[in-house]
């Protein structure tokens, strides 16, 4: 039984079709890669798989559900990680954090998100601004709700590695492979190549004109 | 779920209130555009009463435009309003809390700099009130519908002209029942009747305006 | 109506449709255009107060009501799109709105035109006037709105919302500029069976009313047809249909 399928998607931008005729399935433990060039619609697929915008054509179901059905489910079990961090500039890293785990209906402390943070690299900085943060500590807290949201099955992260540095990238795989191995999915775009010894499918987008 | 609404009602009032200054801007251009008209028109007591409830809502529908841009934007930008629509909270009473903090902080402000302004253009007591009492009731409408439209043209870079052209003509029936509310009350007739008309239009805006709302900032998204 | 709007999803049964209708529509349309002008212009009774220049009811009021019907039909199109989340009925949306425009601003034009000898000037305050400036400013919404996204299906549904909202105020801003304001003389054609007109003066009338919808319905079938020409110009049904067209 499949986790996540998309069934004869379709998707169309400014009266151009990006893609169509996608289908795929991914189960637990399974990694998914989309690829594609620049302008492919690898975006655009991901917003379309975690219910941000709707498919031209086709249907997307999680556990047998379609997507929009069963909507409370799956936010429950997802975690999307997109081009726009989902900070506020005005806030500091604390307390977005805190702001998405009520969101969440995540239960932390005070002390185990300082902890978390400080294990991202980010100590001394939780009180500062996400504005004065560079590009890669924001991501990096941003990406922080990978290890809140322990209960989530899926990930869906779009370019996750841009701007971060080794550290970075090392901690982040390391998560990645540990979500795995508890049973999760991930759907992924990269341009980096992630040695895993797990399932790994591609999931190919040609350019069209 | 409460607790969810709760923490996004918290969320957005500690972030007006870090970003006051620019909460100051349409209060002070309320301000300034009231006292531009004695100076066009003549500082006439009679005229100014003549033309005070008007000229008061007029500038209050301005202004509450120009801070209404603030009500989704910086969501939109930084992606906040993505991770709200994938938190799995409803996304109409997340707009109406949102809907309600911007009422608080950009639009209830003006509401108390009223009746400096009620003495600017020599409004009597009993025109004072009536105006209190429709900037009360009128102003939520005007939150509510302008929200929507908010919505629609958040995600468009020259959102600012659109918004005033969609929005102005939408609001032509609570300009005319507010002022004619306070005109009654010049003549010390009884305004109820415009109030709960303007109350009746609060009434449906609160029942379709959070979907309207949730719906623009679905499309904006896609 | 979902099974007997749902052929219609499909943008080439739409076209096919609006390639069968417009004939019949352009033809009606200027057969009674001709006949309801000639007739009202010409032959009908010059009225015994307002003299020859009240004929401009024959053009004021058909489009005055069907600037109205129009808003409320690219309404109809809006709705229809978002419930059945059918793209066709954007563009039917969008391909009346300009139309609608049209007839709202002909209907403010005869209007302020017709003003002038009976007021003696040429705009008033007047109830029937404002709310078809106001409606003017609501068909413009709709449009700059659709004209300002450049992905066009979400175009459709923000201009749908935005057309929605208008017509859930339109009846409020209709009685409450009414009631703010009653100039104009009484309703012309409020009662159908005792008429405040004559005989004469209201035959010609119904005629140019039917003529105006029917005009409407035209223009509004070729937009519709060039939109979904426009739109669709990468599917081979738009392109063997042009190169036809081009043909013949």
């Amino acid at each position: 039984m499949a986790l996540l399928s998309g069934q004869n998607l379709a998707c169309v931008k400014q009266d151009r079709i990006l893609f169509e005729n996608i289908n795929f399935s991914i189960d637990s433990s399974e990694l998914l890669y989309v690829r594609g060039q620049n302008g492919a619609g690898k975006t655009s697929l991901l917003r379309i798989l975690v219910g941000l915008a709707d498919p031209a054509e086709g249907t997307i179901e999680y556990k047998q559900q379609n997507i929009q059905q069963a909507n409370e489910l799956y936010c429950q079990d997802l975690v999307y990680f997109g081009h726009k961090l989902g900070l506020s500039l005005n806030l500091n890293a604390i307390e977005n954090l805190r702001f998405w785990c009520q969101l969440n209906q995540v239960t932390t402390s005070e002390s185990e998100l300082y902890e978390l943070l400080a294990n991202l690299g980010l100590v001394g900085l939780e009180d500062v601004m996400v504005s004065q943060l560079s590009a890669g500590q924001q991501r990096r807290v941003a990406l922080a709700r990978l290890w809140l949201k322990a209960s989530a099955k899926l990930w869906i992260l779009d370019e996750p590695f841009t701007a971060l540095d080794v550290q970075g990238i090392a901690l982040l795989r390391n998560k990645m492979i540990q979500h795995l191995s508890e049973g999760g999915a991930i759907i992924i775009t990269s341009h980096q190549t992630l040695d895993v010894d797990y399932p790994t499918s591609e999931l190919v987008l040609e350019y069209r004109i | 779920m409460t607790a969810m609404l709760m923490a996004i009602f918290k969320r957005d009032l500690a972030l007006a209130i870090r970003q006051r200054a620019e909460l100051l801007q349409p209060m002070m251009f309320f301000v300034l555009v009231i006292s531009l008209f004695p100076l066009g028109v003549g500082p006439g007591p009679e005229t100014l009463q003549k033309i005070g409830p008007g000229v008061i809502w007029v500038a209050a529908i301005l202004s509450s435009l120009l801070g209404m841009e603030r009500l989704f934007r910086d969501d939109f930008q930084d992606g906040t309003l993505e991770q709200l629509m994938l938190s799995g909270a409803p996304m109409p009473l997340v707009c109406v809390v949102k809907v309600l903090v911007h009422w608080l902080v950009s639009i209830f402000p003006l509401i108390l700099l009223s009746p400096l302004l009620g003495v600017f253009l020599n409004l009597n007591l009993a025109m004072y009130w009536a105006l209190l009492a429709t900037l009360l009731v009128g102003t939520p409408l005007l939150s509510l519908v302008g929200a929507v439209a908010v919505g629609l043209t958040v995600g468009l870079q020259k959102g600012g002209v659109l918004l005033a052209l969609l929005l102005l003509p939408v609001f032509v029936p609570l300009l005319i029942f507010a002022t004619a509310a306070v005109d009654a009350a010049s003549l010390q007739l009884p305004y109820t009747a415009h109030l709960g008309l303007i109350g009746a239009m609060l009434l449906l805006a609160f029942a379709l305006a959070p979907v309207a709302i949730a719906y623009a900032l679905k499309v904006s998204q896609s | 109506m979902w099974k007997w709007l749902h052929p219609y999803a499909k943008s080439e049964s739409t076209y096919k449709l609006c390639q069968t209708l417009l004939p019949w529509f352009s033809l009606s349309a200027g057969i009674t255009l001709t006949i309801g002008i000639i007739w009202g212009l010409m032959f009908a009774p010059a009225d015994y107060q307002q003299g020859d220049s009240f004929r401009i009811i024959y053009i004021h009021v058909p489009s005055a009501i069907t600037s109205m019907s129009a808003y409320a039909a690219m309404a109809l199109a809006a709705v229809i799109g978002l419930v059945w989340q059918i793209r066709t009925a954007y563009m039917a949306m969008i391909a009346i709105a300009p139309v609608g425009a049209m007839m709202t601003f002909i209907a403010l034009f005869t209007g302020a035109a017709w003003g002038k000898p009976m007021w003696g000037t040429w705009w008033v305050w007047d109830a029937r006037l404002t709310s078809e400036l106001v409606l003017l400013f609501l068909y413009l919404g709709v449009i700059s709105l659709y004209k300002s996204f450049d992905d066009k299906i979400q175009a459709g549904k923000a201009a749908g919302v935005m057309s929605i909202v208008g017509v859930i105020n339109l009846p409020i801003i209709h009685y409450s500029v009414e009631w703010w304001n009653t100039l104009h003389q009484g309703a012309t054609i409020s009662k159908f069976s005792k008429p405040s007109i004559a005989p004469e003066m209201f035959w010609p009338l119904m005629l140019n009313l039917l003529a105006a919808v029917l005009l409407i319905g035209a223009i509004t079938l070729k937009r519709l047809q060039n939109e979904l020409l426009r739109r669709e110009i990468h599917r081979p049904w738009a392109v063997k249909t042009l190169l036809k067209e081009g043909k013949g």
